[in-house]
């Protein structure tokens, strides 16, 4: 029988026999998916939830890469757990959001690049914080020792007037895109890990080929609905208990509308300053300020949601030592907005420099955290959402009896 | 003795399916309820958090069912499965009600899926919970909650108090005594009262207790406790003792609530053999799924009371995945020393299967034409050569999944003492399901039979103390065929 393993104990290669190397030898933790995917797989019953239960059932075994794939596409919405007749106390303990949490964790930080600064996960509480602390006083001593002071008189809302606009464009420009490079290289290097033409198969390539355009739009479809938030039925998730509630989806909504719209209002003011010559501040009616207000709005209803469902979620399924990173993330999403809203409101008077160094280390620290905090799980689930609109378009290989 | 203060209308003992429909029902009438659950909350729902399907008749597709089930072609898959122990009237007001009941169902939160994949044979017959039972169990008692039935868990109740065939009070383990206008029995059959089960089963011809080498697929909650209490005090019951759901199962299983993942589905494909190292039966008999509830009492007759499959490379991935894994041997004999059965005897029941194999075209999904020749007894389908190492064996034994025994009962739900229904006392579920089917199963009836008698119950159970069902009745007309 699949033994009921203690996370914290040594693993022998059991899932994987014979031939064992180093880097297929499973940790406790993917141990642990593939022990309760074992028994998932011969029950079935909540293959209707979410993605997980169809991609396990096209495999027989789970190694490695599988464990991986699989963690990233549970979206921790509590269905099954709640829906199993081997949860606890059940002697099997079946726990599938709980064994695949501490898994992805997990591969946010093995597949992060530079691999060294994987480590940043173990610590999240304390890298946000660094992040924070070290961007605040970037710009408080780059405010100062460029203008002398922190408190000066009105400017009339001129940001340039503290920092230079190339300055800043260069600045942000470099670590931002430093962010999404290192974030790049991690999603691909999972990404290889499982990938439906692995073993080189042609018949198994075409099919990838044909299957690639509309799994791309199906992925898609799936990111921006949040359709796994929606718990198979579309009542929801489970929080506290087996009841089901659509807010996490709708938190989730408006803190990623949020993001994509200020988003909008960065590239908008960039074509205004660099395309028509058209420099900041702008008007409260001008377009980067309504683009960037409203995602304001979002940053700040969304996280305050999220955070809210995060501390009254059921402890049964979380991985506790997770809070640090989801709380980090979602406080700092919480401090760009509201340390925006202060500095429009306060960019006409004396303190706008102030107010401008704390934002701008905010962001920074926003920036700087991208590839080693939670926002890596928006990228990481995405892709495994791809891989399960590729792979369920692709021939399933086994043929088990009574279908 | 402590006496409850308030008294509710009706009285619900039991927490699975039949008792919340009960409980749902007598509540929507507008009485009050208070359901009696004597498992502790994390494990309530008895054997519903284990089903996973409602077998419904429907003369054309709905939702998540294909094609039609009419009610004719129901009746006869029923009376087929139970070679006529059951009860026409009965059996089809059951039919009816389960074309009937799914949006009720639903209304209360309980949320239909198409098949699961490897239950493919089953679209056309069986509506999915999505989830399985222990949501649809779940979503029941969530309704009952906010439809405000007071639940008590860890209440096991040791006895009635009974006045001329009527309900008067309930009796706790903890000596509460509970009173209420009417109650419903819904807390299931016996299967999990070890000690009855060795009784009912007894000793064999080899001296063997039967029953102690059984495994409870599902509650152990389900004591059988005001069953006994109930036959003692004289209703009428129905069934037989040794009549219950059993299938072969992994031996490894837990001894209670297994549930379906420790099933084994590979027997057809290859060959099964007792402690002696025999074959016994004929494993391509038909399609695994029309054949596994047989194999229970198979098991049960072989020394032991335990089997293997045996199967080879040729068989993996074509079958549902086992919880647990295999013994696994690269040569036939070393798999005989593994299992520990005399390899001797295992070679020249595996050397005479694989000589007597025909020649012909595998189709697991038809019944084929690999079949043997001259062996008994002989395989009639899916008949290959197991030749291809690794070889995996599977060791086998029964599993209870429910019991037949239970109380007379007629189209009102009432329990009856010398043919007179009782005024106030209704049962449900495992208690009665015994009128319908007297034995054998077919997926999903169990919870037709449950959903209908629990629905029925519930609402005669509320009639009696005064609270007539708004809507019920043009329902019930219709699966009385009024």
């Amino acid at each position: 029988m699949p033994p009921v393993t203690d996370l914290e104990a040594p693993v022998a290669g059991g899932a994987c026999e014979g031939g064992v190397s180093f880097a297929d030898a499973l940790t406790a933790g993917e141990a642990e998916i593939a022990r309760v995917m074992q028994i998932c797989n011969a029950c079935r019953y909540c293959e209707g939830f979410c993605a997980v239960f169809p991609a396990m059932t096209r495999r027989l075994e789970f190694k490695k890469a599988d464990t991986h794939y699989l963690a990233n596409l549970c979206h921790n919405c509590g269905s099954c757990l709640y829906a199993c007749q081997y949860a606890p106390p059940h002697e099997f303990a079946v726990n599938v959001p709980q064994a695949m949490a501490k898994v992805r964790v997990r591969t946010y930080q093995d597949y992060a690049w530079p691999r060294a600064f994987g480590r940043l996960y173990e610590r999240a509480g304390l890298t946000v914080a660094f992040a924070l602390s070290g961007g605040l006083a970037l710009f408080m001593i780059l405010a100062i020792a460029m203008n002398g002071r922190l408190i000066h008189e009105p400017l009339a809302g001129n940001f340039y007037a503290i920092f230079p606009h190339n300055f800043l464009a260069l600045l942000f420009g470099v670590v931002f895109l430093f962010a999404m490079l290192a974030l790049a290289i991690g999603v691909v290097k999972f990404w290889r890990e499982v990938s439906p033409t692995k073993d080189g198969n042609p018949a198994d390539i075409a099919a990838a080929a044909r299957a690639r355009m509309p799994a791309v739009a199906e992925a898609i479809t799936d990111v921006a609905r949040m359709r796994y938030l929606g718990g198979g039925h579309g009542d929801g998730c489970n929080e506290g208990d087996d009841n089901f509630t659509l807010w996490r989806r709708r938190f989730h909504h408006f803190t990623l509308c949020g993001f994509l719209l200020c988003f909008a209002a960065t590239c908008v003011a960039t074509l205004y300053h660099y395309l028509w010559n058209l420099h900041a501040p702008y008007a409260f009616t001008s377009a980067p300020v309504i683009l960037g207000s409203l995602g304001g709005i979002g940053l700040i209803i969304g996280p305050i949601g999220l955070l809210w469902l995060n501390l009254k979620r059921d402890a049964l399924r979380a991985d506790s030592k997770q809070n640090a990173m989801d709380r980090g993330f979602i406080m700092l999403l919480l401090l760009v907005s509201a340390t925006g809203f202060a500095l429009l409101l306060l960019r006409d008077t004396r303190f706008m420099a102030l107010w401008l160094a704390i934002h701008l280390g905010t962001v920074m620290a926003l920036f700087l955290t991208l590839p080693y905090g939670k926002f890596a799980h928006g990228i990481f689930r995405s892709a495994a959402l791809l891989k399960f609109n590729v792979e369920k378009r692709m021939p399933n290989r086994l043929g088990l009896g009574g279908e | 003795m402590k006496t409850s203060t308030s008294m509710p209308d009706v009285l619900v003992i039991g927490g699975g399916n039949a008792a919340l429909c009960s409980a749902l029902m007598a509540r929507e009438a507008g009485a009050s309820v208070l359901m009696l659950e004597s498992a502790p909350k994390e494990w309530r729902g008895g054997n519903s958090m284990h089903v996973r399907n409602l077998r419904c008749m429907h003369d054309e597709p709905q939702d998540v069912l294909v094609e039609a089930y009419p009610e004719e072609e129901y009746w006869q898959d029923l009376l087929k499965v139970t070679g006529g122990m059951t009860d026409e009237p009965l059996a089809r007001m059951v039919i009816r009600h389960s074309s009937r009941c799914r949006p009720w169902m639903s209304k209360h939160g309980v949320h239909f899926q198409p098949p699961l994949s490897g239950a493919l044979h089953v679209a056309r017959t069986n509506a999915f919970f999505m989830g399985g039972g222990k949501a649809l169990v779940n979503a029941y008692y969530r309704s009952a909650e906010a439809l405000g039935i007071a639940i008590r868990y860890d209440m096991p109740v040791k006895s009635l108090k009974l006045k001329d065939g009527a309900f008067v009070a309930a009796i706790t383990e903890s000596g509460e005594r509970i009173t209420a206008k009417s109650c419903v029995l819904g807390c299931g059959g016996f299967e999990s009262n070890l000690e009855w089960q060795r009784e009912a089963w007894g000793q064999n011809e080899r001296g063997e207790w039967t029953a102690e080498n059984f495994l409870i697929r599902g509650t152990r909650f389900n004591q059988g406790v005001l069953l006994k209490f109930m036959i003692d005090a004289g209703a009428d019951t129905i069934g037989d003792p040794t009549q219950a759901h059993c299938v072969a199962i992994d031996a490894r299983a837990p001894l209670y609530d297994g549930g379906i993942c420790t099933r084994i589905d590979c027997v057809s494909l290859g060959v099964v053999v007792n402690r002696e190292a025999r074959r016994f039966y004929d494993e391509g008999e038909d399609f695994w799924p029309k054949r596994y509830a047989i194999w229970g009492r198979l098991v049960a007759q072989q020394p032991g009371q335990t089997a293997w499959s045996i199967i080879d490379q040729k068989a993996i991935g074509r079958f549902m995945p086992p919880v647990f894994d295999g013994t696994k041997a690269n040569t036939l004999d070393e798999l005989a020393v593994k299992i520990g059965v005399d390899p001797g005897v295992f070679m020249e029941t595996l050397s005479a299967y694989n000589a007597a194999c025909r020649p012909g075209t595998f189709d697991h999904t038809a019944l084929d034409d690999c079949r043997t020749d001259g062996l008994t007894p002989a395989k009639t389908h899916w008949a290959r050569v197991i030749d291809t190492p690794p070889f995996y064996a599977y060791p086998l034994k029964p599993g209870i999944t429910f019991t037949y025994l239970g109380m007379k009962t007629d189209a009102t739900a009432a329990c009856r003492f010398n043919d007179v229904a009782s005024t106030n006392l209704f049962a449900a579920g495992e208690m009665v399901a015994g009128n319908v089917l007297g034995k054998g199963y077919t997926a999903g009836v169990g919870m037709s039979i449950g959903t209908a008698f629990g629905r029925i119950a519930g609402v005669n159970a509320a009639a009696s103390a005064g609270h007539r069902h708004p809507t019920f009745h043009e329902e019930l007309d219709y699966a009385a065929g009024h």
